[in-house]
């Protein structure tokens, strides 16, 4: 009972949040219709909002830090999931992944900022130099930038598929393991053929699940994501994403430009509420499935 | 591989005669599980092409022994054993013998089957596939031969790139033996393999059982008695991590030499 009263009460609220932000956003979805979407210019001086140069930040920071983050999880869940190491120094390694996921978004920035920004200015002004000719290493090389951002998300999202894909080998029967060892195979041939295809549906969840909360990750890439809405190839140049445009944007908004935002703050709660209702879907299907093998 | 596999000790199928008694040699055998003796000094010759039972009450070490044969009581942290068993002459713990090599050497059946989440077609390659045969012939053969064998050739041909887990739970424990004779063994281990299974399914697979010792040497451990006595020759009946009596299943069932033996067979205890 109570808990159908909560499923309703956070439905409703749900209902109600993006209600309220439809209903702001009115004036610029009746205005610009899908031409926000298309559009590739913003400037609210001359009242032009088009967001899709944002929409590509978004979508390329994200995939950046999943394609950078979900090896290095699947390692860790990996190593943490089979007994390579003693338990005690899983448990710490555990732990120490955990913790990454209780650091405040703006400590992430300013780490951004005095660590992955110098770092990024010196070596990308090599690679620059060397491979600029490659559209997306092309320089200069500034330290705000497209791939500040996705290192620093990369580490932030790096908890949610270590704790994801680790459940889901964990949840493969031993059984599995057991036949495959019986059937001649050595341990590295039972991890990789049967232990991960097993897990893969969960291991797919954790990508995209990490992906949703890249998305909406807001502070730490502000801080450090250069906010700049003009259209680059280069991974070292500017970018900016949906929810960072909202952070910078929002404070000195008045008028069209903050129906504007509202319109951008509803594409990106159609984002995040899309990927994460697809991840939990493949999550549900994965749990029924390996609950079959028992 | 094969080349490879036949210049192996344990490569049998060239030179090995039907009918040999002490096919698998136990010699005194002790197993412990930590501290924990489980198997206190086993002796036992079991022959070849025949099917052989192992009976006795829970926790009296059959599938401890029966999990030794193929070495996969060693995934187990802590555990060591006494004594020795040979297998056609060799011991399987000379130091020339790769465990994996072994395992290729005998099938298991495990008493809840085990299939992997992938196609019918898959699993049954996947002692190939590991051992680095990807030939689209040879695969297609083996499926078919093994299913063939397991008797579940006619069920699935038609939807052999269909997910294992869609087959009835019978059919997944044929499908597991199907598997363990992919690579071509001698011997089948077989734990328990009917004691989630209906009696239909059942009877199919102590039918395919009399099938295989033609081919296979089988050790099985039961729980069912009247199993036992349809489906093997030989018998050997432990209690309390001993041997307490192995002979021919019909004098086992009639006219047991032991006193606990024939407690034991006439339910008295166990
Ligand atoms: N992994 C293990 N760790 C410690 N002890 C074990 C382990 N497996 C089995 N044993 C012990 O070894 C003894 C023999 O067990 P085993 O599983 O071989 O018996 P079993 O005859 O197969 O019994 P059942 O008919 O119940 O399957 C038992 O006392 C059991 O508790
Ligand atoms: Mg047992």
């Amino acid at each position: 009972m109570a808990c159908l009263l909560a499923s309703v009460l956070t439905i409703t609220l749900l209902a109600f949040i993006v209600g309220e932000i439809l209903f702001k956003a009115w004036p610029a979805i009746s205005k610009f219709g899908l031409g926000f979407i298309t559009g590739i210019q913003w400037s609210p001086n001359r009242e032009v909002f088009g967001v899709l140069p944002v929409l590509i930040g978004t979508a390329a920071s994200s995939f950046l830090a999943l394609l950078l983050a979900l090896p290095l999880g699947l390692a860790i869940a990996l190593f943490l999931s089979e007994d390579f190491l003693p338990p005690a120094i899983r448990q710490i390694i555990r732990f120490v992944v955990e913790l990454l996921a209780a650091i405040p978004s703006v400590v992430y920035g300013l780490w951004g900022i005095f660590v992955v920004i110098p770092l990024v200015q010196k070596y990308g002004a090599l690679v620059a130099a060397k491979l600029g000719f490659i559209p997306f290493l092309a320089g200069p090389a500034y330290g705000n930038s497209l791939l500040t951002a996705s290192l620093v998300l990369a580490l932030m999202v790096l908890p949610t598929i270590t704790a994801i894909s680790r459940s889901s080998l964990v949840a493969v029967p031993y059984a599995l393991r057991e036949g495959s060892y019986a059937l001649g195979a050595t341990r590295w041939e039972t991890i990789l053929s049967v232990i991960i295809p097993t897990a893969a549906p969960g291991i797919v969840a954790s990508g995209i699940l990490a992906f949703g909360r890249a998305m909406g990750e807001t502070m730490a890439v502000a801080m450090l994501i250069g906010n700049s809405q003009r259209l680059s190839w280069s991974l070292l140049s500017p970018s900016n994403t949906l929810s960072a445009l909202l952070a910078n944007q929002f404070a000195e908004a008045d008028g069209i430009q903050v129906s504007a935002l509202m319109y951008a703050a509803a594409l990106l709660v159609l984002l995040t509420l899309g990927v994460n209702i697809a991840g939990e879907a493949v999550l549900r299907r994965t749990q029924k499935a390996t609950a079959g093998l028992r | 591989m094969t080349t490879e596999a036949s210049q192996h000790p344990l490569e049998l199928t060239n030179d090995f005669a039907p009918g040999e008694s002490n096919f698998i040699k136990v010699d005194n055998f002790k197993f412990f599980y930590g501290k924990k003796e489980a198997l206190h000094g086993i002796n036992l010759e079991i022959p070849s092409r025949k099917v052989t039972a192992f009976i006795g009450p829970s926790g009296c070490g059959k599938s401890t022994l029966l999990r030794n044969f193929n070495r996969m009581n060693e995934l187990i942290p802590g555990v060591h054993h006494e004594g020795d068993i040979t297998i056609h002459g060799t011991s399987i713990y000379d130091p020339s013998v790769e465990i994996i090599a072994l395992r290729r050497r005998i099938g298991m059946v495990f008493q809840k089957s085990n299939p992997f989440p992938m196609s019918i077609f898959e699993n049954i390659v996947y002692p190939l596939r590991i051992a680095g045969q990807n030939t689209r012939s040879v695969l297609e053969e083996t499926v078919e031969r093994c299913l063939r064998s397991a008797a579940l050739w006619d069920e699935v041909k038609d939807r052999l790139h269909d997910s294992a887990l869609g087959l009835s739970g019978g059919q997944m424990q044929r499908l597991c033996i199907a598997r363990a004779v992919a690579s071509r063994p001698e011997i089948l281990l077989m734990d328990e393999p009917c004691s989630a299974l209906d009696p239909i399914a059942t009877a199919k697979v102590e039918e395919l059982i009399i099938e295989l010792k033609k081919d296979f040497t089988i050790v099985i451990v039961t729980h069912n008695m009247q199993q036992a006595s349809r489906v093997s020759e030989l018998t050997a009946f432990f209690y309390l991590g001993n041997l307490v009596e192995f002979d021919n299943t019909r004098k086992i069932f009639t006219n047991p030499s032991m006193k606990q033996t024939e407690e034991y067979i006439t339910g008295r205890f166990g």
